[in-house]
């Protein structure tokens, strides 16, 4: 039952992708570029060859984190726009953490880094938890604002406190041991995309099996019954927005420590809200952030290449990750143009 | 001549046929009622009759000439209207706005508001709807909606009502209203088809009666010729016995007490509940009678610790309970049926093996270490879905996928398989059909007659005679009276629950 259901969702992403796709190519055509020669850039610059599939990769790994927070905090029904906030501080503190530890070895170094990371994020991750719970603020406006803060704040420190000697404000790079290791030599495929996998298959066993899981989940679907339940509902709330902060600000840690080597002011091109993206098409099944994060690096490293080689403005891409939503988020839509008939089942039944 | 004769109809969804070769005809002004449990066909034959759906095969006539009926608006323009179960209202607009929409009287291109209102209160007084045209929607009771629907259908030329369940949401005196206004309906030539499950109601209503069971017609019989019992018959394909009662006497030792509670209300209002006082023992039903919304919702919170008492004390077995949170007065061994399945009983999206642990996942034999432990949760659904006679494909089918029966059958096995000494047990028959509801009290009676105290709170009065050992009612937050069964009337019980307290 849940794999068919599995099965059939994904399924309709795919097809969701091909219908973006063609639109897509109707959109390229008609702004007067050649469809065939950006399409075999897009598929070239994403997957042709070690240094594409590396830069997809590469262009996934925060996206992976990023999503798997907003679709972890799905779960408990709590929307987290503020994945992006959570991101820049747990890149600040990782790297503000690794460069003060460099008398210790490098394993305990980038560990303890990363723990810091997913610390600050959780921190961050908190504060709305905390509100939504004793006050019933909703979380995507606390959250929302959060982010300014973050931003803004992150800025800041390093401007006034962490900032290197050179012209620009930014942090020192990173020494050799406070980096993730190359997964693949002599591109920037680091270890954070495992890391990634494995925080996915992590968070997707303690929903599954573990008492907490349990519990988010039923104060996601219907908090009602988890008040019923005896479930703490507040308590749950704000755990479930720590974690999500959590897994938002590996993100940012990943992106210091694994391909910037240092902390830079406004590095992320919007890997947080990216990331509700990736987590929209994902759905209610963990696992699927993988491809959904692996979908948007291509589009992202492929529309590159197209820009370069064949001159195509990367909007189009652009565009195109806009319309995957728009079909995925959309189903009614799909088949109202397409006149296809995809059946979506959903779990919720008699309501 | 028959107003509507319906003739050897088959539906299939998939491989479920939810009519198998089914007849069915009724008369000019005739109140037919169609009788069956849950899932038995009634509510799609009706559908096919309407337009929502097409039927496989056979064939629909009225006044005997054949019918392609191929959407609601076909439907509406033959004379027939469907008054549904869940009301097609907006709740923004006003009466008149909402009785008018889509066949609106105009003047000069614009909506003539004076011209609806009229014509509305035209058909109001004439079969009695009363109606205030001008509130809105969202301001008035759920019986005025009902109304509301019934003059839309009217208003639009039906000669042909349909009504499913219509009683379901009404309060006793609504659906004495409601019945007089079918009266009315049916003397000035309106045929009705009336969908429902309560023997009760077909037998004081109705002219005919057709039974359907597993989407066949058992038979049609005049209403006059039929016999609740034999109804039950046809619609259960047995006959059920009364219920059992051997059991042990009550015994003195008081299970739960509620002293002096009180729920005070918004600010400026009235009391939720006010200084109730009220004990039940082990070995005995406690029924709480009373019109809906007379403080039966914040008792149950509070007994089970869902909301806060402004004042009084809740003990159990002697300890004081009061203040204690959900978890902790449910982990002293109280087993909660709630009112509100679907919002308080269970998770539709989540699996029924999930859902057959909600409340005690933290016990031990349930989870360790903060991890559940699977297959024994799975067995212990299976079993519950063995012992209490749920209809269920699998345990990892979603919950909100069973019928309303078997998610109640699921949610009472639950209850009643956790360690508990008292059941409080919320409306724990409502929307069920006779089958269930029928399973559903000897459960109720079975835990009684195993020594537990029951606190059973329902609206039904009908059920709280059958199985309560004393009657509480509960009136405007306040317990007026509380007597053994036997020594109320039925008399007395509905002026106490009406607030009369003197006519006693």
């Amino acid at each position: 039952m849940d794999l068919e259901r599995g099965v059939s969702k994904f399924a309709y992403s795919v097809v969701a992708v091909v219908l973006a796709l063609l639109v897509g190519a109707v959109l390229i055509w008609a702004s007067g570029y050649d469809v065939k020669e950006a399409y075999s850039n897009l598929f070239t610059g994403a997957f042709g060859g070690v240094y594409s599939l590396a830069t997809t990769i590469v262009m996934s790994t925060p996206l992976l984190f990023t999503g798997l927070s907003v679709a972890f905090a799905f779960q408990c029904g709590l929307f987290n726009v503020g994945a992006e906030g959570q991101l820049y501080v747990g890149a600040l503190t990782s790297a503000v953490v690794a460069l003060a530890l460099g008398w210790l070895p490098p394993v305990l170094r980038v560990g303890i880094a990363l723990l810091a990371g997913a610390g600050a994020g959780a921190l961050l991750g908190f504060v709305p938890g905390y509100l939504k719970a004793k006050l019933g603020a909703h979380e995507v406006i606390t959250t929302i604002m959060l982010n300014y803060v973050a931003t803004f704040l992150t800025t800041f420190l390093v401007k006034t406190y962490f900032k290197d000697p050179g012209p620009v404000d930014q942090t020192v790079l990173l020494p050799m041991g406070s980096r993730l290791p190359e997964l693949i030599r002599g591109t920037r495929v680091s270890l954070g995309i495992v890391l990634g996998i494995v925080a996915v298959a992590l968070l997707n066993h303690v929903m599954r099996r573990s008492v907490l899981g349990y519990e988010i989940q039923v104060v996601g679907q219907n908090p009602h019954a988890a008040e019923y339940g005896g479930v703490n509902v507040s308590a749950r709330t704000v755990q479930a927005m720590m974690i999500s902060g959590a897994v938002a600000g590996l993100a940012g840690s990943v992106e210091v420590m694994g391909t910037l080597y240092r902390f830079i002011p406004y590095f992320s091109p919007g890997y947080g809200f990216t990331g509700i993206a990736v987590a929209v098409i994902a759905g209610q099944n963990l696992w699927a952030v993988i491809p959904a994060a692996i979908l948007f690096g291509a589009l992202q490293s492929g529309g590159q290449t197209m820009q370069l080689f064949a001159g195509i403005p990367m909007e189009l891409m652009t565009m195109v990750q806009g319309l995957v939503i728009l079909f995925v988020a959309a189903p009614t839509l799909g088949r109202l143009l397409f006149g296809l008939k995809m059946r979506v089942r959903e779990g919720g039944g008699r309501k | 001549m028959y107003a509507i004769r319906m003739e050897n109809i088959t539906k299939r969804f998939g491989n479920v046929v939810a009519n198998d070769n089914v007849s069915f005809a009724a008369a000019p002004g005739e109140i037919h009622c169609l009788l069956g449990e849950n899932g038995a066909g009634k509510s799609t034959l009706m559908r096919i009759l309407f337009g929502l759906y097409r039927q496989d095969s056979g064939s629909i006539y009225i006044n005997d000439n054949p019918v392609t009926i191929s959407g609601p608006r076909d439907a509406i323009s033959l004379g027939i209207g469907m008054v549904h179960q869940h009301f097609m209202l907006a709740e923004q607009l006003t009466v008149t706005e909402n009785i008018v929409a889509g066949c609106e009287p105009r003047k000069n291109g614009l909506l003539d508001y004076e011209k609806a209102r009229q014509d509305i209160l035209e058909v109001s007084e004439r079969y009695g709807l009363r109606v205030d045209p001008d509130a809105k929607v969202e301001d008035i009771s759920v019986g005025q909606q009902q109304r509301v629907e019934i003059i839309k259908a009217l208003m639009r030329g039906a000669e042909v009502l349909i009504l499913d369940e219509p009683t379901a949401v009404l309060t006793p005196p609504e659906v004495s209203e409601l019945f007089t206004v079918m009266r009315a309906l049916s003397e000035s030539g309106t045929t009705i088809i009336f969908i429902t499950h309560k023997l009760k109601e077909t037998m004081e209503i109705s002219h005919s009666v057709t039974v359907l069971r597993d989407g066949k017609k058992v038979g049609t019989v005049s209403t006059e010729d039929a016999t609740p019992e034999s109804l039950v018959e046809m619609m259960v394909g047995r006959s059920l016995p009364v219920h059992d009662d051997c059991r042990m006497p009550p015994r003195e030792a008081i299970a739960l007490e509620l002293k002096d509670i009180s729920v005070s209300g918004r600010k400026g209002s009235r009391a939720r509940l006010d200084n109730v006082n009220l004990d039940v023992r082990f070995g005995e039903i406690l029924g709480i009678a009373g019109v809906d919304g007379n403080g039966q919702l914040e008792l149950e919170e509070v007994v089970c610790g869902l909301r806060r008492p402004s004042k009084g004390r809740i003990i159990m077995s002697g300890q004081d309970l009061t203040g204690l949170d959900t978890r902790r007065i449910r982990d002293k061994g109280v087993a909660y049926i709630p009112s509100d399945r679907l919002r308080r009983g269970m998770v539709g999206s989540l699996s029924l093996s999930r859902n057959s642990v909600l409340g005690m996942h933290h016990h031990s034999y349930f989870s360790q270490r903060g991890v559940l432990l699977e297959d024994i949760i799975e067995k212990h659904a299976e079993e519950i879905i063995k012992k209490y006679d749920v209809r269920a494909e699998s345990v990892h089918q979603p919950m909100g996928s069973l019928s309303g029966g078997n998610q109640q059958k699921m949610v009472v096995g639950r209850e009643l398989t956790r360690p508990h000494s008292v059941v409080i047990a919320c409306q724990p028959t409502r929307g069920l059909d006779v089958g269930a509801a029928y399973y559903i009290r000897e459960q109720i009676l079975d835990s009684r007659n195993k020594g537990k105290a029951v606190l059973l709170i329902s609206a039904e009065l009908d059920e709280i005679l059958e199985l309560s050992d004393r009657i509480a009612i509960i009136y405007e937050g306040q317990v007026v009276d509380v007597r053994p069964t036997g020594q109320f009337t039925e008399r007395e019980l509905g002026l106490l629950m009406t607030g009369e307290r003197n006519g006693v």
